[in-house]
């Protein structure tokens, strides 16, 4: 065993350069148990909820849904389906607003709940071992899990690359502002989210796993010491508390050393990670059968009267969920009330409450003015460098910042902004108020069109010389075509001639000449109608 | 003696390397003018006409041959600010002669009204319309460039230019567009 690993397996903990210590605020919502709230009359679930294509639609408007029925199936592109939140009929299929920082619609599949809330069956499992790997990786996917904690890239994917592995590493740092939906689910569920990633082991053919939560979650941490000595092949770590230790990369260097490389995967060192949430999708999912239809959200800030942590369908639009946890809007009725899907670091702020909650949601923020400050007026950068401090990539904001309004993109990416994890760490200490991460996002979204473009360009520069090329082969094969038909026709004459037979040439002339013996006639009968008529 | 050995040996030396050299400029001769390429690599490929040329790939060559930079309205100012940079040559706004820069459009044709005569299918440059005589024909979107050459042909005007929709997934992150608003309370 090297000395690195040696260090590992004693448990020591790494660091990361930069980082901040935001004020957590997380006490609001981490003390009472996750809540079951009333189901919603009406559910709105959009059929792309996760990174990557969307599956066919195996419903039509009118027809009957049980909850966890799929609504989408994986079909031949390999897309994640999505699942009836409850039982009901689906009353509309079309394009709605979707949470997206953008407003945009998408399509999405709307469901009036009856009520009943039936459930479709589902086919427990009672040893998962007896399943081979593509079947359980199947499994995943037939139920809709797609990680939980960021980007909603589908987990049976990430599971199906088969690279050797040393370590899988489950995700329990919650380190974002405010945020307790893992924090609970850890404390209530210790013992689901160990078998599920007991399955992931077994499914990544790897043999231990590491269990990381940040240090100011005490009782997680003790759930999880309570049950772990049952278990030799996982161990817990406690990384000290500070933002943002959760981000894949961050927590790999924290507990491992190891640096992810530029646009590389973890699965590159030797590692895979998955978020505590996920691990528990994924228990349910294989041990009982049942998808992805509900996760927990957090739903917490100044203007909410009961903060707290909450079981939600997805599917449940935002106005319902805030409804029910009472939702006091800013008195002052001038000013806008922002609310925020996800953290105050990386969360974005809705364009409209009618959208529903995904996968991804995992918390609704619904801040007084005083609590989290609308963004000021933006200054000049005055090249404090206190970006470049904290930022956990090691990149140069600021740098950055000048390259994105210069528009330099070939800067930008010399500069490694697609390592960028958009943690907000920048903004967040940057006196002149610059919403650093704003250009940055702007700049990759902008980066990525224009290799779109060239995509795009290249495809059309092909289509363009394929069919200059068809159009000169056409007109070849018609001159040639005409040259061929015109030999024939010689040859045909001149076979017709040797055999004695009449020169066509001949019957030309005979025909010309019997045109003309038929005009003389009428020349003459017409003369002589003439005639006659001049006589009477 | 050595000094007639010594250029007798450079000099079998310097024809054995002449011939090498020689052989290889002949074998790996590069067929096409790279600076076309290089040009034409620049260009939108957009295969409008625009120009005063049959597309991209002419254009490049006339390029290459003195043209103009600034002919090329679907490329606008970013292509002739990278065409200069190419060309060693001052960057200049473009020629209004040859239209002006405009938004990303894709052709629609209103099916219902095609009366499948086919016309479309022959003036588009990359052969994005799918259609048979009397069917009705349609335009596969997203191979598309937007050239406008299929509209005027149309016999009975069913062809209609409209700007490529936004998407999530193509979105620019511009905040100012988003629609915030006033969120009230429902109790
Ligand atoms: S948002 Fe990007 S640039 Fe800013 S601190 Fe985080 S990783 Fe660094
Ligand atoms: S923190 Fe803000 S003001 Fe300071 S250098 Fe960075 S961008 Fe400029
Ligand atoms: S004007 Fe049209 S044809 Fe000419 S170079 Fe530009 S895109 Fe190509
Ligand atoms: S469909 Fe029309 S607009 Fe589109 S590339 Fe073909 S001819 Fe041009």
């Amino acid at each position: 065993m090297s000395a690195a690993t040696k260090a590992i397996e004693a448990g020591h903990i790494w660091t990361f350069p930069g980082g901040i210590h935001p004020p957590e605020r997380k006490d609001r919502s981490n003390s009472t148990p996750i809540e079951v709230l009333p189901l919603a009359k009406q559910f709105i679930v959009p059929i792309k909820q996760h990174s990557g294509p969307v599956g066919d639609l195996l419903v039509a408007v009118g027809d009957n849904v049980k909850a966890g029925q799929p609504l989408t199936q994986v079909g031949i592109n390999n897309a994640l389906p999505v699942h009836a939140p409850t039982s009901g009929t689906v009353s509309a299929i079309g394009p709605g607003r979707i949470a997206h920082p953008s407003g945009l619609t998408d399509t999405v599949i709307t469901i009036d709940a009856d009520g009943n809330d039936e459930f479709y069956s589902f086919a427990p499992l009672a040893d998962y071992t007896s399943l081979s790997r593509a079947e359980l990786l199947d499994r995943i996917r037939q139920a809709g899990v797609a990680g939980l904690g960021g980007a909603g890239f589908p987990t049976a994917q990430k599971l199906a690359l088969q690279r050797p592995l040393d370590y899988l590493i489950i995700n329990g740092v919650e380190c974002e502002p405010y945020i307790s939906a893992d924090d609970r689910l850890m404390r209530e569920h210790a013992q689901t989210i160990i078998d599920g990633t007991e399955i992931l082991l077994h499914i990544a053919g790897c043999e231990k796993a590491l269990i990381a939560i940040e240090a100011n979650k005490p009782e997680a941490i003790a759930a999880f010491e309570a049950l772990l000595p049952n278990y030799p092949q996982l161990a817990l770590r406690v990384v000290p508390t500070k933002y943002p230790s959760g981000g894949e990369k961050q927590l790999i260097q924290l507990l491992t050393g190891r640096q992810v490389p530029s646009r590389g995967l973890p699965i590159d060192v030797g590692l895979v990670m998955q978020n505590v949430g996920t691990a528990y999708a994924v228990a349910q999912a294989v041990l009982n059968g049942k998808p992805l239809i509900e996760r927990v959200v957090t739903v917490t800030g100044d203007n909410i009267a009961k903060p707290g942590n909450y079981w939600v369908r997805i599917g449940t639009t935002v106005a319902e969920l805030l409804n029910q946890c009472g939702f006091e809007p800013v008195a002052d009725s001038k000013q806008e009330q922002r609310v925020i899907m996800g953290g105050p670091m990386m969360g974005f702020t809705l364009p409209d409450l009618d959208v529903p909650v995904v996968k991804i949601t995992n918390c609704i923020l619904v801040p007084s003015n005083q609590e989290l400050a609308p963004a000021a007026e933006e200054m000049n950068c005055i090249r404090c460098g206190a970006c470049a401090d904290v930022c956990p990539a090691q990149l140069l904001p600021q740098q950055m910042q000048w390259l994105a309004k210069a528009k330099d993109y070939d800067g930008l990416e010399q500069q490694n902004l697609f390592d960028c994890i958009e943690c907000g760490a920048c903004a967040y200490v940057c006196p002149s108020e610059i919403p650093l991460v704003h250009y940055y996002r702007k700049a990759k979204a902008e980066i990525r069109n224009i290799a779109r473009e060239k995509a795009k360009a290249e495809v059309a520069r092909e289509r363009f010389e394929a069919r200059q090329e068809r159009l000169e082969r056409e007109k070849q094969e018609r001159l040639e075509r005409h040259r061929k038909a015109a030999e024939a026709r010689k040859k045909a004459q001149a076979e017709a001639v040797a055999q004695g037979g009449d020169n066509p040439q001949d019957a030309v002339q005979a025909a010309i000449a019997r045109a003309k013996a038929r005009k003389a006639a009428q020349a003459a009968a017409a003369a002589k109608q003439n005639q006659e008529g001049d006589d009477e | 003696m050595t000094v007639v050995t010594a250029l007798i040996v450079l000099g079998v030396l310097a024809l054995a390397f002449g011939l090498v050299l020689g052989f290889a400029a002949v074998r790996f001769r590069v067929e096409s003018d790279p600076i076309v390429d290089q040009i034409d690599a620049l260009l939108p490929q957009t295969q409008c006409g625009q120009c005063g040329y049959p597309g991209c790939r002419p254009y490049a060559e006339a390029i290459a041959n003195g043209d103009e930079i600034n002919k090329c309205p679907p490329g606008g100012q970013a292509t002739i600010n990278s065409l200069a940079d190419l060309m060693g040559v001052e960057a200049k706004p473009l020629d209004a002669a040859h239209g002006e820069e405009d938004v990303k459009k894709v052709a629609v044709i209103r099916e219902d009204e095609c009366i499948g005569c086919t016309k479309c299918i022959q003036a588009c440059p990359v052969d994005a319309i799918l259609g048979a005589a009397k069917q009705m024909h349609t335009v596969i979107a997203h191979e598309c460039t937007g050239c406008d050459l299929c509209v005027e042909p149309c016999p009975v005007d069913c062809i209609d230019m409209v700007p490529v929709p936004v998407r999530p997934d193509n979105w620019q992150w511009d905040l100012q567009q988003i629609p915030v608003k006033n969120v009230e309370s429902s109790h």
